[in-house]
């Protein structure tokens, strides 16, 4: 647990940059710092390992004060992760992620060892233990931090925007990856970003810093978007936060069977099955394809002709998958980005599940708050 | 000796055959008083250069200090030598401090940028991961510095090469010896052999420091090399 009393960091030249921050970082949970350019989230995260020493107040890990052991000390005890990786560019893969044991003075043979176990840990293949950082991409550099952060099992991680400098997709990838691990490990996290996407994605709870390191608010992501404490929030959270809520909510909508024809079927079977129109074409495997119109092409051109077979081409690919047992969010994009209106749902291998309409999530929404409100006031 | 053929430039070779032992030890007197300032020089600035890296406030006033050590005409630095430091004039300790001077003045400066080119946020990762600044200096900052430091070596080498020549007026032997040589035989015309051995001697020396500096770099630096492939 790490605990911050009070704590302010204020500058020679009167720039307060954390003014009284008290904050609990519980064990075993992601605590995200997240607020605009010059809230402090930055200071703060470096007051805890004492690369900026606080003005007054204190810190503590385990009830036990930052100060009461030397810097060096303390900071070998925690994993730090930045935002551009912060690889030494003259060591390869393999060294890097084994830093801190040989600092703290494991055996270089033992400490390679647990490295290349690490680098499987955080999706790296074993082969590029003797590349160097420049022969490695930008998300694969920042999984080799994350397996440095973690070589000499620390307990508490501290990490500064550490997905904010890769592409949209791989940052995706390696924010799922980090909550899988995360399940697995368990580690005192404090996550620090200027993304409240991020916050809300990856948060247990969620701190909302404004400028002039005032905290704002502290809370679950859920009550963060229903429940902003101040205007400040309200707007950092942002417009969509009604629908972003609605991530938080599991979907229990039954999906109704959807009628299908394969791949290479021929049209007049594609006929017989169509509702409204609209058949969903699978492959052999059962896996959902896309949707066929019975007479349009999907680039505006006249439809098939009723001798044709079912080909890719005549496909329209729009619509997104909604997973069974996802959240209600996911349940009412398939639906609302569907051509035919009605959202596909698929299982954990992908295979077709049935289909939800939007009607029918937001009538189960309507049910949901319903029952959420009369908890709260029976 | 005299004599027309004797005097052709391209007679270094006759000239060499006829004075192997002398023009070698000359060619192994200038080569050391060319790398031993060169190492003490970068020993000396390195520490220099560091607090000008450290203190921000620093670096103006040193780097200019150091930089106008460069301005002093070389041939007055070897002759007020045996006065500064009580040296007799033939001492080639006045050489090597001398051209220890110049070093210093053109290294404070690469030390200072070299380690200014270290990435920031690899100081900061050993920092955040608990390196001593001692550790972090050795295993961090020098490594990743070496390839700006290489390159001022290069021409603090080079520059003593040609340095070191001049000595040879304050009666200290080494190549430039054989300029003042071919000088005094010049008694009817001009006799080149003994020029133009120095001359070739000096490049080739020159050269061969140079390529052992690029060498040494390449070694210490294996992972610039896979990032250039790359």
């Amino acid at each position: 647990m790490i605990r911050f009393d009070a704590v302010s960091k204020a500058y020679p030249d009167g720039t307060v940059a954390v003014d009284e921050l008290s904050l609990t970082a519980p064990s075993g949970q992601i605590t995200v710092l997240v607020g605009p350019s010059g809230c402090g989230k930055t200071t703060s995260l470096r007051m805890v390992n004492r690369m900026v020493e606080p003005t007054s107040g204190t810190i503590t890990i385990d009830d036990r004060d930052v100060t009461s052991v030397s810097a060096t000390d303390l900071r070998r005890s925690i994993g730090y992760v930045i935002q551009h990786a912060g690889l030494f560019p003259h060591r390869t893969v393999v060294d890097n992620v084994a830093t801190v044991p040989m600092l703290t003075g494991t055996g270089r043979r033992e400490a390679r060892r647990r490295a290349i176990e690490l680098m499987e840990l955080v999706g790296l293949p074993a082969s590029f233990a003797d590349r160097y950082p420049a022969q490695l991409s930008g998300g694969q550099q920042q999984r080799v931090g994350v397996a440095r952060a973690l070589a000499s099992d620390p307990p508490v991680m501290l990490m500064d925007e550490p997905f904010s400098a890769v592409d949209p997709v791989v940052r995706d990838q390696l924010q799922q990856e980090f909550l899988r691990l995360q399940g697995e490990l368990g580690k005192t996290i404090l996550f620090v970003t200027h993304d409240i996407d991020e916050a809300i994605r990856l948060g247990d709870r969620v701190a909302v810093l404004a400028v002039g390191g005032r905290l704002a608010q502290v809370a679950a992501p859920a009550d963060l978007l229903a429940t902003p404490a101040d205007p400040f929030v309200a707007e950092f959270v942002g417009r969509d936060r009604g629908y972003r809520a609605l991530g938080f909510i599991s979907a229990e909508v039954a999906a109704t069977a959807e009628p299908t024809v394969t791949l290479g079927s021929p049209m007049a079977r594609a006929h017989d099955v169509a509702v409204d129109d609209w058949v969903l074409v699978v492959d052999d495997g059962g896996l959902p394809q896309g949707w066929l119109h019975l007479r349009a092409h999907p680039d505006g051109g006249p439809g098939p002709a009723p001798g044709d077979t079912v080909t890719p081409g005549l496909l329209n690919l729009g619509g997104t998958l909604s997973p069974v047992g996802g959240t209600l969010r996911e349940a009412l994009d398939a639906a609302l980005s569907s051509p035919s209106g009605r959202g596909v749902v698929v299982d954990e291998s992908g295979q077709l599940v049935g289909s939800v309409r939007a009607g029918t999530v937001l009538a189960h929404l309507h049910a949901a708050t319903a029952d959420a409100s009369a908890q709260v006031r029976p | 000796m005299n004599s027309d053929n004797g005097s052709a430039p391209w007679d270094l070779f006759g000239y060499f055959a006829d004075h192997r032992a002398d023009v070698l030890a000359l060619l192994w007197a200038h080569t050391w008083l060319s790398v031993l300032p060169v190492v003490i020089g970068l020993l000396v600035a390195f520490p220099i250069g560091w607090l000008a890296r450290r203190y921000r406030w620093a670096y103006p006033p040193i780097v200019s200090v150091s930089g106008l050590l460069y301005t002093i005409p070389s041939l007055a630095l070897f002759v007020v030598m045996p006065t500064l430091l009580g040296t007799q004039i033939l001492d080639p300790v006045n050489v090597v401090v001398a051209l220890t001077i110049y070093t210093v003045a053109l290294l404070v400066r690469v030390v200072a940028d070299g380690l200014a080119a270290v990435p920031e946020d690899a100081v900061q990762a050993a920092t955040a991961m608990g390196f001593t600044r001692l550790q972090r200096l050795r295993t961090v900052e020098l490594p990743l510095a070496i390839p700006v430091i290489a390159a001022g070596l290069r021409v603090a080498m080079v520059a003593n090469v040609s340095l070191v020549a001049i000595a040879a007026t304050i009666g200290i032997p080494q190549l430039g010896q054989l300029f003042i040589t071919g000088f005094q035989l010049s008694v009817t015309g001009p006799y080149y052999p003994p020029i133009v051995l120095g001359i070739v001697l000096s490049v080739a020396l020159a050269l061969l420091l140079d390529r052992s500096i690029v060498l040494g770099a390449r070694l210490l630096t294996p992972w610039q090399r896979v990032s250039a492939a790359r």
